[in-house]
């Protein structure tokens, strides 16, 4: 007899390596991104920060979202839509690049991979078909397809990643640049890799067909075993993103698409990405706008903050003076740094108070009890974790 | 003929720590050391191929923060890591494993004991609250409570007011607790002897005194004191081993213009009229300079280093009579592959891990036991952690390295002097142990290394092998540290100060006495102060 699930309407898609990451969640922590049942952590948060930093780690970037962009008109449209010149891109390479809306506000962040003549992958943290195909009106050799349900995608990032992937027999990896591509065969089918992740470190992500996800996954944990590999969830790649100093959605900026107030959006200036703007190519969207926003500055600019003491800063007030008098800006997001010993914090702040003194006002608590304190920020520049290794070629083994 | 500013010896991690600022402070100082590899105690040595041993300490808690983000070490290269997992090994064949999630180590608990399950978190808070005291002492210096000096008396009230805090209870209980056995420490919360064992060995490791003796819970405290992170308690390894913390404290003194000098053993230390002017090397050399700052253990210091005539007799009485017994050794083991334990599931988290062999309380004091008559146990005391299993930079992967920490080892045999015959003999005591909670622990074995006091001494000069460079009893602790009268860096000739464990706080791997030492000379010297103040006030 066939018993059907009541609550299957609202039960979370389960990623292609859930089967074998189930398991290794001793804690059922489990949260959900894009639909899918995503893990917070596996065993201990901070172990696996620390497998990203120590040896390497595996992240599950299956509900990330992935478009084919395919065909002739395929460089004009992606370059019509970001705001990063995309026609530098080479064969094989990847590139870190936004969009904004007509008005110059971000909508999202993502890569864009070159993997043909008219043959591009475009991946980012939110669903944004509705967007593409706006952003493709007008061009007609083209198809924009989404492949988020058929590529998997597995992140493995650390110091021992290409040692890893080394072990695995993917010849010459060590040689891979970062922000390049290869090509290797597995299981009759091919095994993308590329120098990229979002931790800051040493690192790669890896694409292949979702039926041959658990056969990838079993390769990589066989290779990893004496590298110490683990996977690890959302909330260590929160640590580690942050110590590279990389934005988050939802946390350092809210998508234009999606925000009321139109004020507490941002563009890519106010973030700190004025390098992803390319004002020497044509038309693109949001260009005159940013035009404007360059000439006359962001209100707000986005900076990595070292503030005294060892509170994290989470949600904080941002201060001119100790007093507390006169709001020049809020942090973003913050932590203890285990690695850089330092109390770190992304923040935005009135770009014409940055020069003077910045304070903080954490609220931290004690045996349930908060306490308030003041503390002095000092703006960083450099991002908080940035090791040799992850611009090392060929790729150190440890 | 060149002159420093400053003169330290000994690259241990307190030496270059103490260097590093008065270097920042724009001293012109040298490091010197006898050995051709600087880090002392806190060292990597690769001394078989491929394996990076951390030959002397080998795991760290007690390293300030504080330091470790002002000197920058984490751009000179250090990456301290924490490791979890940790299991104590009962005579019975029992195990208590220490999982790091709350709930799954009360049932752990539970299994030997509901009673003490429910007793830990008592316990955990009250070490937390003596912890929290002893803490907010590691970077100030000791009050000389015979002196009136303002300063002085700041600094007692400043203690007062922190006791205070306490409650007129907390007074009596930390009377008792500086006083007072571990094991008997341990009978107020708990009934299960592997538990009382598992949380008894910290009280010994490193001193010459038994679970029973009065004192240890004190040493037991300076074991849990330490943090990873603003962890209480945790322990971490330091990515490269040891060494990674000297070598990062080293960058950091060479950044800021300091020098350090190997294989430059001090014969002694060069007095005229009572104020100290440098050091003659063993090669003959003379260096000259305003301070002279002994980073090595206070016996060592003022019976090998000065000549009696330039110390008062009374200094000379103190030195010798300096409590600095050595009560370890040290196996250090090249493994082909992973241990398994016996008794334990074989899971990536606890079956490499620490473990800590200590059998049951009656175990550990008859191993003091044997110490006392001048031999070794046939069943010691071990701690051991496989770093390998965490760290990927110190054997080959898949292989492994394993620390082993014994007590007790004498560092005088009843029967005569230490040889390699003995040595080995007693190494193959600790492998015996392992084979037995390891069957087929021999087989793994690919290279070892056995340190007892005699070899520790020779080789990086604690006398004795005392790992604290001295006992940490209340009577060399604090303002009695090393000597009551002298526990503010400077003794009893100008110009001239400690900065080694032998100094307030004590033993362990904190940089804090280099620190410590820093600050007390930058004052003298009446140049502002560079040590920074430690992050835990507001805990």
């Amino acid at each position: 007899m066939e018993h059907t699930d009541p609550f299957a309407g609202e039960r979370l898609k389960l990623s292609p390596f859930h089967a074998r990451q189930a398991p290794m969640n001793l804690r059922d922590a489990w949260s959900s991104w894009n639909s899918y049942k995503f893990a917070d952590y596996y065993y201990d948060a901070q172990y696996e920060y620390f497998c990203i930093r120590n040896t390497c780690g595996t992240y599950d970037i299956c509900p990330m979202q992935k478009y084919e962009i395919r065909g002739a008109d395929a460089l004009a449209m992606l370059n019509r839509m970001v705001t990063r010149d995309v026609a530098k891109l080479k064969l094989d390479r990847v590139t870190y690049c936004c969009w904004c809306t007509d008005e110059g506000r971000m909508i999202d962040d993502g890569t864009i991979f070159r993997l043909g003549d008219d043959h591009y992958m475009l991946t980012c943290g939110s669903p944004c078909l509705a967007w593409l195909r706006q952003s493709a009106l007008g061009f007609t050799e083209l198809t924009v397809r989404d492949i988020s349900e058929e590529r998997a995608g597995l992140s493995l990032q650390g110091p021992t990643a290409c040692a890893v992937l080394k072990a695995m027999g993917l010849a010459a990896i060590e040689q891979l640049k970062p922000f390049g591509i290869l090509h290797f065969d597995f299981r009759g089918d091919t095994l993308m890799v590329s120098r990229t992740g979002f931790s800051g470190d040493l690192g790669y992500e890896l694409w292949i067909d979702r039926s041959l996800a658990l056969d990838l996954w079993d390769a990589l944990y066989s290779a990893g075993e004496h590298h110490g590999i683990h996977p690890y969830g959302e909330a260590a790649t929160n640590m580690a993103r942050l110590e590279a100093g990389f934005i988050m959605p939802a946390m350092e900026f809210n998508e234009a698409l999606k925000t009321v107030n139109f004020q507490l959006d941002q563009t890519p200036f106010e973030l700190n990405l004025g390098w992803l703007v390319d004002f020497r190519k044509p038309h693109f969207n949001g260009r005159s706008a940013l035009l404007r926003e360059r000439d006359k500055g962001p209100k707000y600019t986005l900076v990595k903050l070292d503030i005294e003491g060892n509170k994290p800063a989470n949600d904080a007030i941002l201060y001119a003076d100790r007093r507390c008098k006169g709001e020049i800006g809020y942090v973003t997001s913050a932590m203890w740094s285990p690695a850089a010993k330092a109390n770190i914090a992304l923040a935005m702040v009135r770009t014409k108070y940055l020069a003077g003194d910045i304070f903080a006002e954490i609220y931290y608590p004690k045996e349930l009890r908060p306490y308030r304190k003041v503390a002095r920020c000092t703006v960083r520049d450099k991002p908080f974790w940035a090791p040799a290794r992850t611009r090392q070629t060929p790729a150190p083994d440890r | 003929m060149k002159r420093y500013d400053a003169i330290v010896i000994g690259a241990g991690h307190n030496g270059l720590t103490n260097a590093a600022y008065l270097a920042r402070a724009g001293l012109d100082v040298v490091v010197l050391e006898k050995n051709d590899y600087i880090g002392g105690a806190a060292v990597t040595r690769e001394l078989h191929e491929g394996w990076h041993y951390s030959s002397c300490s080998y795991v760290c808690s007690m390293m300030r923060q504080s330091l470790h983000r002002d000197l920058d070490l984490s751009r000179h290269g250090l990456l301290l890591v924490p490791y979890l997992g940790t299991v104590a090994f009962g005579d019975d064949g029992n195990t208590l494993i220490d999982y790091p999630d709350e709930g799954a180590h009360y049932l752990e608990l539970q299994r030997h004991s509901p009673h003490d399950a429910d007793a830990m978190s008592r316990f955990q808070a009250d070490l937390g609250r003596y912890a929290q005291l002893i803490r907010k002492t590691l970077m100030r210096t000791p009050p000389d409570p015979a002196s009136f000096k303002p300063r002085d008396i700041r600094e007692i009230l400043f203690l007062a007011k922190e006791f205070w805090a306490l409650g007129e209870r907390e007074l009596y209980e930390y009377m008792r607790f500086f006083t007072m056995s571990a094991a008997d420490f341990l009978e107020d919360y708990f009934e299960n002897d592997l538990i009382k064992a598992a949380m008894a060995s910290p009280g010994i490791i490193g001193t010459a005194l038994g679970v029973q003796s009065p004192g240890s819970a004190y040493i037991l405290l300076h074991h849990v004191m330490g943090d990873v992170d603003g962890s209480v308690g945790a322990w971490g390894l330091a990515r490269g081993g040891m060494g990674a913390i000297s070598h990062a404290i080293a960058n950091a003194l060479r950044e800021a213009g300091g020098e350090i000098r190997t294989c430059a053993g001090v014969e002694r230390i060069l007095v005229r009229n009572g104020t100290t002017v440098g050091v003659a090397l063993e090669n003959g050399d003379e260096l000259h300079a305003n301070i002279v700052v002994s980073n090595l253990d206070a016996k060592r210091t003022f019976t090998r280093l000065l000549q009696p005539e330039e110390l008062p007799p009374r200094i000379l009485e103190r030195a010798r009579n300096f409590k600095i017994r050595g009560s370890s050794g040290k196996v250090n083991i090249a493994l082909s592959g992973l241990p398994r334990f016996k008794g334990l599931p074989d899971n990536r988290y606890i079956n490499r891990g620490g473990q800590t062999f200590a059998g049951s309380l009656e175990t550990m004091e008859r191993a003091y036991d044997a110490w006392k008559r001048g031999t070794w146990s046939e069943d010691p005391f071990i701690e051991s952690i496989i770093p390998s299993a965490w760290d990927p930079t110190v054997a080959p992967a898949g292989k492994h390295w394993m620390s082993n920490f014994v007590q007790y080892c004498p560092p005088e045999l009843a029967d005569g002097p230490w040889t390699p015959e003995k040595r080995d003999a007693f190494g193959q005591t600790v492998i015996n142990k392992l084979e037995r909670y390891s069957p087929g622990f021999k087989d793994l074995i690919v290279h070892m290394e056995v340190r007892t006091p005699h070899e520790i001494e020779a080789e990086i000069g604690l006398t004795q092998g005392n790992i604290f460079q001295g006992e940490l009893t209340i009577d060399q602790l604090l303002f009695n540290r090393p000597f009551p009268g002298y526990g503010q860096y400077r003794m009893p000739l100008r110009n001239f100060y400690m900065c080694g464990s032998s100094t307030h706080p004590g033993g362990g791997v904190s940089a804090a006495c280099g620190a410590n030492a820093a600050r007390e000379i930058l004052r003298d010297l009446k140049k502002p102060n560079v040590v920074p103040d430690d992050d835990c006030y507001d805990e």
